[in-house]
């Protein structure tokens, strides 16, 4: 590994003035994209700045009114929590999603969105949760939503000096639930050719009254499509509903040829997974006590 | 070859160094550490091809903690010959410039000169201090384009090699090889139905999860220590010799644990240049290791292949007509394995008239190196998807068109030799009568069948068992074990000696405490080196019925030997009892010394292994991903010595052939970088991608072993690729003449299908 | 740049070292601690070969920082058997033949140990999926998964 200090913080103030004081220190959760891209030479660091004993970065708390979690928290940790899972069991896939059971001992919610990579798992799955993130910098803490966090591949709306401290997500409405599928070529381990989150609510008598779609993977960022949520409100859900859905998906996608995946497959398999995704997620709702 | 009945061979015992390896205690390339260590690093070619016009390293060997520094220049220049060897040949001067270049740059990745520092970040940091001036080169990345006229040359002296119309310089193609039988046109005549087809196999990485790894200490006296994860100790002894002008005989190596080879630990890359920097650092060891990333860019890959076979058959299913022609990628300097793809394409069937063509093709990608059954999984690819073709094609089942032309015991091979006993017909019916080939298959599911084979290296084995005061015995050897096969050696010399197995202590020795053996490699191991520890533990026996012989004051042949014991016969059994080998070691001093049994020979090579895999598929049609939902795989092993290890190479062929035929291959970007040099996007299978694979070993009994054995571990690789096409062509229709069969490739294919 | 000491515990023993502050915790077992039997077969978290323990939860030692440790509690392959007596899973490993060449099986061992904690009667493709970060080009598996599935059977009291 290049040469690096590290330094681990106690607290939320003293992490912000370490990150002020040095534009080339990075905020060190997992380590999962951090430190091999630091191995590879894609960063170099002049420090680490290791987040995982400051305690509101590291809790996790569930109530009535929804949840939080600290932006380091492991995913093993979240996948663990058997409330979560069963209020958010899209939420809880994706993120159950990335890597392998190593990465999932380290990887977090926070290294995820702020590593910003467009085929981020658990992006989609927090956008159609409607999830906020709370930040924490030189002039003070600021909420957002996770859908104006990342502009491009590799970069955010995080000034100088700041971190993500915590994941909000409200919580969902009676008959409400998510879904999140991603096309691997392989069982595990991949990264996501392409990712689906939808979130639906459905009313007493099946129909759609309310719903997120968001494609990842496919675009410079994971990204909401109104266009596919609107689709799929005030219908039941048909095959003519949710094909509607899947054109408004695959018109969203702007995507590249890359290692993984060609701009066709992708446009393609978009459409497939919102679809799938969609009825995952009617399934559950229907089911859903919350 | 009488029915023996074996105690020990056929038996699961524990292998001898198992608990080393489930406690972390084995020692692998990486692991060792020496006193006054360096730590090396090597700096690596960032174009794809380019002339070197100088390289200077002053001021990265007046960095901090570096003490040596190296580029190709400074190594002796060796002269390039092609030296036909045991398992094909080499050249020595590409070994060495592979090693560390010298005129040029042939691929991106291409070491090109290296440092030695007291620490690994030194190291590291130091590369980046070396200057080097480069004329950057068109590179050729393809064999078609390579093959072309007007393409880059990136070896204008380079002579082609071979059979037939060889092209003059300055040409890509290295090697051309060719076979005959029979008249051709003749054949084509005489056929009814006729297929043809063109294949591409793309170039696949062995694998391995140990990265080579070396330390390489120097003396005064001239004297090197090697230590390192080698297939083949006195390999990278004669071979770091030759890349160094220097007597193999100053070289002492010693094989590490070995985390993985399939081939691609069957040459050196590390050791020349380890020593070299040692040198330079006053002695001091130099430690070597590469990184994953490394690992992909500049060790042996595989060819990538363009292959296409024409077949012509009678209606009834009877071949009458083959052609073939191959082109196998070489990398960066001669050698593909195309030699053993063009004996093995056609090497299962009777086929009387035939013509097989195969080039050796260089281009800028790194030097290939031998991966399981080299050659044959890509020729096996083409010629099983052919023959699923022709089976369709004729409505034939696909078992019974293969029994149908299927070669046996007399049968003569394409590349020459007559076939001694073995075992393909038997793994036919095998498969045919398996439970798998009939069972029902669901929706979107396919089923592939496809058989291959692999030659048995013998070569060159020496072994030495001895046996100790307390009736124990020591069995060395120099083979490397990357399998399992010392469990096989002690269980053959336990069958010898009559002792139980656990009596028996395997060792793997270095260049200096064993004799002679080729490496591990060919699927030779448990036949030509386990033949040598029958002879070995025979000559203990001998000596064992010497000793009771002189104690009971008779002939040595009224001495039996029988389950461990000596028997006397005849009338030296009216006063004399029985002695088990305790008794005899006991009192070894006194009857004669210590009794050590060598034996060192050339092993003929076996006769093939067959084997016949069957594959079903699923797919799913909307996104062209799929799965594998169940595996078969049967095979020939002539005597299996240790059934657990003859299973697991089974299934690991298997599983490696079915990543090749699914996922793996290596990407390239324009300017010949390679683009997934890691095992994210290197897409080997893993645990969640495979179902059980079912195994059910043949026993046709190889007459040039003691007992029966035939070496496996290559064979099952080769079927794979094809069974696993095979079956997705069942599922879907289509049949894909392109690997992998990754899913935008199936999308994309089913979607043209409609 | 000046070394980190490092306070930790290592397999329920106190342990030290001195390293570099951005250094792995697998170069710092490996080369501080002399604890080699965990691997380095990546170095970017893909293969599993350098599967440890910290603080409970199975991790990459390849992606946590050495300086991480302090104060934590890490168990390695070197800790998994109890003196002289083999896990359950060492035992099952060498009966089943899971290993062939062995560079994985420390990983293994330390990753199905920690699904085996988890969920004491894990399915095949339970398994099969927990140890999908594990990486081995030799066995295909198949001989590993009855290892560990018989392991977990044996732990739990039932016979094979």
């Amino acid at each position: 590994m290049p040469s690096a200090r590290y330094e681990a913080p106690r607290s939320v103030k003293e992490a912000v003035q370490l990150l002020g004081a040095d534009r080339d220190a990075r905020v060190l959760a997992g380590g999962t994209d951090l430190l091999v891209q630091s191995k590879t030479g894609r960063v170099s660091p002049s420090a680490y700045v290791d987040v995982k004993r400051i305690p509101e970065l590291m809790q996790l708390q569930l109530g009535a009114s929804g949840l939080r979690c600290g932006a380091a928290v492991p995913a093993a940790r979240i996948y663990a929590n058997e409330e979560l899972r069963r209020r958010w069991p899209g939420l809880a896939e994706a993120t159950d999603l990335i890597g392998s059971s190593q990465i999932q001992g380290r990887a977090s919610w926070g290294g995820n969105l702020c590593n910003a990579s467009p085929a981020a798992d658990t992006v989609p799955a927090l956008l159609v949760c409607g999830a906020e993130v709370a930040i924490a910098g030189p002039k003070g803490e600021r909420t957002l939503p996770v859908a104006e966090f990342t502009t491009g591949p590799g970069t955010s709306v995080l000034g100088p000096g700041e971190l993500v401290v915590e994941f909000r997500v409200p919580a969902p409405p009676a008959r409400t639930a998510d879904a999140y599928l991603r096309l691997i070529p392989r069982s595990e381990m991949d990264i996501a050719v392409v990712g689906a989150g939808v979130q639906l609510t459905l009313a007493a008598d099946g129909g759609c009254t309310a719903a997120r779609v968001a494609i990842g993977a496919v675009a410079p960022t994971a990204r909401l499509v109104p266009a596919a949520a609107q689709a799929l409100v005030g219908s039941r859900l048909d095959d003519a509903a949710l094909a509607r859905a899947a054109e408004a998906a695959r018109a969203a996608v702007q995507a590249i040829d890359d290692k993984r995946g060609t701009i066709d497959y992708r446009r393609q398999v978009t459409g497939v997974l919102v679809v799938r995704a969609a009825r995952i997620a009617a399934e559950r709702a229907a089911a859903a006590h919350n | 070859m009488s029915e023996r009945k074996f105690k020990y061979v056929g038996t699961r015992p524990i292998r001898h160094d198992g608990l080393d390896k489930v406690t972390g205690r084995a020692e692998f390339g990486a692991d060792q550490e020496m006193p006054g260590m360096l730590w090396g690093a090597i700096l690596r070619s960032p174009h794809a091809h380019a002339r070197i016009r100088q390289i200077d390293a002053s001021k990265a060997l007046a960095a901090p903690g570096v003490k040596a520094a190296v580029t190709g220049a400074d190594m002796p220049k060796v002269p390039h010959r092609w030296m036909g060897g045991a398992e094909g040949g080499m050249d020595f001067g590409d070994v060495a410039e592979n090693c560390l270049a010298r005129e040029k740059a042939l691929y991106h990745g291409h070491a090109v000169a290296a440092v030695a520092a007291a620490t690994q970040q030194q190291a590291q940091d130091a590369l980046a201090l070396i200057q080097v001036d480069y004329e950057v080169l068109e590179p050729v990345l393809d064999v078609e384009r390579a093959l072309a006229p007007g393409a880059p040359i990136l070896d204008p002296e380079l002579e082609p090699m071979g059979h037939g119309a060889l092209p003059a310089k300055p040409t890509n193609v290295a090697t051309c090889v060719g076979f005959r039988g029979g008249d051709l046109a003749q054949g084509f005549r005489e056929a009814e139905v006729v297929v043809e087809r063109s294949f591409r196999t793309p170039m696949v990485h062995q694998g391995y999860i140990e990265p080579h790894a070396c330390i390489a200490r120097t003396g005064e006296d001239g004297k090197i220590l090697i230590w390192c994860s080698t297939q083949g100790a006195f390999m990278v002894q004669m071979m770091s010799a030759m890349a160094l002008g220097l007597d193999p005989n100053l070289i002492k190596v010693i094989p590490s644990e070995i985390g993985g080879g399939f081939g691609g630990k069957t040459t050196i890359y590390l050791e020349p240049v380890a020593i070299e920097l040692s040198r330079r650092a006053g002695g001091r060891p130099v430690k070597l290791v590469m990184t994953r990333e490394e690992v992909f860019r500049a060790t042996g890959p595989t060819s990538g292949t363009s292959i296409r076979i024409k077949l012509g058959a009678k209606r009834d299913g009877r071949l009458v007509a083959g052609q073939a022609r191959l082109v196998y990628e070489a990398g960066a300097y001669r050698g593909s394995p195309v030699g053993p793809g063009a004996m093995t394409v056609f090497g299962s069937y009777k086929i009387p008239h035939f013509e097989i063509e195969g080039l050796d093709v260089l281009v800028n990608k790194p030097k290939v190196a031998a991966y399981r059954a080299p050659g044959a999984p890509m020729a096996n690819f083409a010629m099983e998807s052919l023959m699923d073709e022709l089976a369709r094609e004729l409505r034939i089942d696909p078992i019974e068109l293969r029994l149908l032309n299927a070669v046996s015991e007399g049968c003569k091979a394409p590349y020459g030799p007559r076939y001694g006993p073995i075992g393909l017909v038997e793994s036919l019916r095998a498969a045919k009568e398996h439970p798998h080939y009939k069972a029902p298959l669901g929706k979107n599911q396919g089923r592939g069948i496809a058989a291959g084979f692999w030659f048995n290296a013998g070569l060159q084995s020496s072994a030495v068992v001895s046996v100790n005061m307390d009736g124990s015995a020591v069995v060395r050897t120099g083979n490397p074990d990357i399998g399992g096969s010392r469990a096989s050696m002690a269980i053959m010399a336990a069958e010898e000696l009559g002792i139980p197995v656990e009596r028996i202590r395997p060792m793997v020795g270095d260049t200096e405490s064993v004799g002679y053996c080729d490496l591990t490699g060919g699927s030779r191991t448990t036949f030509a080196t386990g033949m040598a520890v029958i002879e070995a533990a025979r000559d203990v026996v001998r000596q064992l019925r010497e000793r009771a012989a002189k104690i009971w004051s008779c002939s040595v042949d009224d001495v039996k030997w029988e389950d461990g014991m000596a028997i006397p016969l005849n009338a030296a059994a009216e006063k004399n009892k029985p002695l088990p080998l305790i008794a005899l070691t006991v009192q070894m001093g006194a009857t004669g010394g210590p009794i050590v049994g060598r034996a060192s020979l050339t092993a003929p090579a076996a006769g093939p292994g067959f084997a016949v895999h069957l594959c079903d598929l699923e797919v799913d049609p909307e996104t062209g991903r799929s799965e594998v939902r169940r595996y078969t795989a049967i095979q020939d092993a002539g005597k299996a010595v240790h059934p657990g290890y003859v299973e697991g190479q089974m299934q690991g062929g298997a599983a490696q052939g079915i990543g090749w035929a699914l996922n793996e291959e290596y990407v390239w970007d324009a300017e010949g970088v390679v683009q997934n040099p890691g095992f994210l996007d290197y897409r080997m299978p893993v645990a969640s991608d495979l179902p059980m694979v079912d195994t059910v070993i043949i026993e046709v009994a190889n007459p040039t072993h003691p007992y029966g054995v035939r070496g496996v571990g290559e064979t099952p690789i080769v079927p794979p690729l094809a069974a696993v096409a095979n079956a997705m062509r069942d599922a879907t229709g289509v049949r894909f003449e392109q690997l992998p069969l990754s899913p935008p490739a199936v999308l994309a294919a089913l979607e043209a299908r409609g | 740049m000046s070394r980190t000491h490092v306070e930790t515990s290592v397999n329920g023993e106190p342990a030290e070292f001195l390293c570099q502050p951005s250094e792995t915790l697998l170069d710092a077992l490996r080369n501080q601690l002399g604890l080699t039997g965990t691997k380095e077969g990546c170095g970017t978290g893909d293969c599993g070969a350098c599967s440890v323990m910290l603080d409970g939860q199975l991790v990459p030692a390849c992606l946590v920082l050495a300086p991480e440790v302090e104060g934590r509690s890490v168990e390695t392959i070197e800790g998994i058997a109890r003196g002289e007596k083999l896990h359950p899973l060492q035992r099952k490993f060498l009966e089943h033949a899971a290993l062939q060449c062995g560079i994985c099986t420390p990983g293994f061992i330390v990753a199905a140990k920690a699904l085996l904690e988890k969920n004491p009667s894990p399915t095949e493709a339970q398994a099969r999926y927990y140890l999908a970060g594990n990486l081995c080009r030799c066995t295909g598996y198949d001989k590993i998964i009855r290892a560990v599935l018989d392991a977990g059977a044996e732990m739990r009291g039932e016979s094979a």
